[in-house]
Formats: structure tokens, sequence, C-alpha cells
């Protein structure tokens, strides 16, 4: 099926894609038919810049399985990190 | 010779007169014939969609595909052009009857039309097929399990689709429906649900739901494609077709 289930979000960031290195304003997030993945379903996520057209991009397809362990590891990343390194990077934001 | 073809890509009038991009796909002779407007899955107008369009040609209809994406994103890759209609909500309903209209209009405009036009969508585009047959003057309808015809999308994700049972009294044609019994959207329940209700109005629905199949059994380029269940359901669609558009 086509879930419809799709959650946008503002990010901040930059990604490598088709056109290169680019700043990242938006992730996308759904569980829907992969394009290349040869699964009926996974979780995707886009990192896009709208502004900069539709090639601005960079398109995860994702087993549940591997975007389960992808989230956790991105937030025991973050646990780690010293508070202080938090504090000053977002301080200069 | 049939199987002769030839298939391009043109602009057309759509939704509040825009330029939209369009695949046409036609037999190589001039004899008279139906035609055919295929409506692209969610993830975009892309070479399987294109290969379908051929397929239609190849049996004898004119056939044109709309790239319902075209505003959005021109000329972006498909997958790309897919997740920028995605972030933006999809395809406004308005505007989707606005585009087959179009298609359709440019369809009737081939010499060699006999002025009769179908219509075939897969996925969210079998939904999008009900839509255009419950909203234009066609001849014939057929839904590649499209969820959410009868049923709601869940509240929360960026898309204002509803359901279609209101239109269902509005619908122009014979519609057939096409479903993988393994599939829940739609799930065997909301066919029947469907079906009831078209039937309550008096309208003509045929469906077929197939064993070993679930969604989009149609996708050769998918792992959820299933040949033999595929194969039969393209004889049903071009019998169907060649009733409708042709033999009528």
């Amino acid at each position: 099926m086509c879930t419809y289930a799709t959650t946008v979000l503002d990010v901040d960031g930059s990604a490598k894609g088709k056109i290169g290195w680019f700043s990242t304003t938006q992730a996308t997030v759904y569980f829907d038919h992969p394009v290349h993945l040869a699964r009926g379903h996974a979780l995707m996520v886009d990192l896009s810049n709208p502004s900069q057209g539709p090639s601005a991009r960079v398109g995860l397809e994702l087993s549940p399985e591997s975007a389960h362990s992808l989230a956790m590891a991105i937030l025991e990343a973050l646990d780690a990190v010293p508070p202080v390194l938090l504090e000053v990077e977002g301080a200069t934001a | 010779m049939r199987g002769d073809l030839t298939a391009t890509t043109i602009t057309i009038s759509g939704a509040n007169g825009d330029q939209v991009e369009a695949y046409f796909a036609t037999p190589s002779d001039s004899l008279p014939r139906g035609s055919v407007v295929v409506i692209h899955h969610l993830p975009g107008y892309d070479a399987a969609t294109k290969e379908i369009t051929r397929r239609f040609a190849a049996e004898g209809f004119a056939a044109i595909c709309p790239n319902l994406y075209s505003r959005e994103a021109p000329g972006a890759d498909p997958d790309d052009a897919a997740a920028t209609a995605r972030a933006l909500g999809g395809v406004p309903d308005e505007r989707l009857v606005g585009d087959v209209a179009g298609a359709a209009a440019f369809l009737r405009t081939q010499p060699a039309s006999n002025g009769a036009v179908g219509v075939i969508g897969y996925c969210s585009g079998g939904r999008q097929s009900v839509l255009a047959a419950c909203s234009l003057d066609l001849q014939a309808a057929v839904d590649c399990y499209g969820a959410f015809v009868v049923a709601d999308v869940p509240g929360g994700f960026p898309f204002a689709f509803t359901k279609l049972t209101p239109l269902f009294e509005h619908l122009s044609c014979p519609l057939l429906g096409l479903f993988g019994a393994e599939d829940q959207f739609p799930s065997p329940e909301q066919n029947a649900e469907m079906a009831s209700l078209l039937e309550a109005h008096g309208k003509s629905f045929t469906s077929h739901t197939f064993d070993g199949a679930g969604h989009a059994f149609f996708a050769t380029d998918r792992p959820s494609y299933r040949p033999e269940v595929a194969t039969r359901a393209w004889g049903i669609v071009l019998d169907f077709f060649g009733t409708h558009l042709i033999g009528a």
C-alpha cells in the first residue's frame, strides 16, 4: 500500500547528493514503497533543501530493523557527547 | 502491424490550464481506436509506468500518462519528484481531476480517436482513477489496488485525501477493480464495502481479488510483482477496455 504515513520536519545540516554538498533544511520520514531497496515497504528518509530544487535531496531506504538500529545509534551517539559541546555549538548557532 | 507504436513526451493543458508534461503512446496505424489515461503511482512518473503506457499502445489503444508532479518538480528524476510532491502533501484531488480531464480532452482530439476514453491507475492512482471516473465523463475505469477509496487517510499526515464514497453516485462509467487477497490497504473487506455501496447506487462494478497476491502485483520492478496474477489481470483489463472503449 501507499501508507501516506509521512512526517516532515525542519533540520539544520548538510548532505552530499547528486548536486554535491548542500545545506539541508528539511527532512521527510515515511514508510512506503522503496524505489531501490528490494522490499515491499521501507522506512524512508529524505534530507533535502527545497529552495535548491528536487535534486537537492539525499534519500535513504532502510529495512525497519535497520532504521531502528540507526535511530538508536544516533541517539546513543548524541547521548555520548559531552554536554558542554552541545551547549557551545547551540550557543553559536 | 499490431504492436507497432510511437511514444513521446508531450505537453498538455491540465488543471487551471497549467502546462503538464505527459507521456503519450499511440499505435502506428490510423485505425479508429479507444484511448486510456494512465495514472501513475505515488512513487512517480517512472519507467515502469511509461512501460505500462506503451503496452496499451501495443494493444491498440492510444494512451497517455500525465506527470502529476510536473508543477512541483519539472524535469526532475521521478524519485526526486515524488519525494518533493510527498513533502508538499501529494496531489490535490481537484488538480488530479483537472489533469485527467486535460489528458482525456487531448486523446479525444486525436484523428484516430473514437471518442471513448478510459482511465486506469495503480496504487494511489487506483483511488485517483475512481475519483476521475466519479468526476468526469469517461467510458471505463480501472482501479488497481487503490487504498482509501472507502476509508479516510489516518489523521496527522500532510495529506488531505478523503474517502470517495460520497462521490459514488456520480460514477460515470463501468468500473473494474483489481485487488490482491493479501493486501490490507485496500483490504478485502473494504473492497466488499465498495462493491456494496456502488451496487446500491446501481453502478456497474466488477472486481477480481487474486489469491497469492498483495499490493502492487503489476509492478514488474518490485518484489510485490506476481507474474501469473499480473498476466491474468492484464488480460482482464484489455478485455474490459476492449468492451467499453472499442466494442461499445
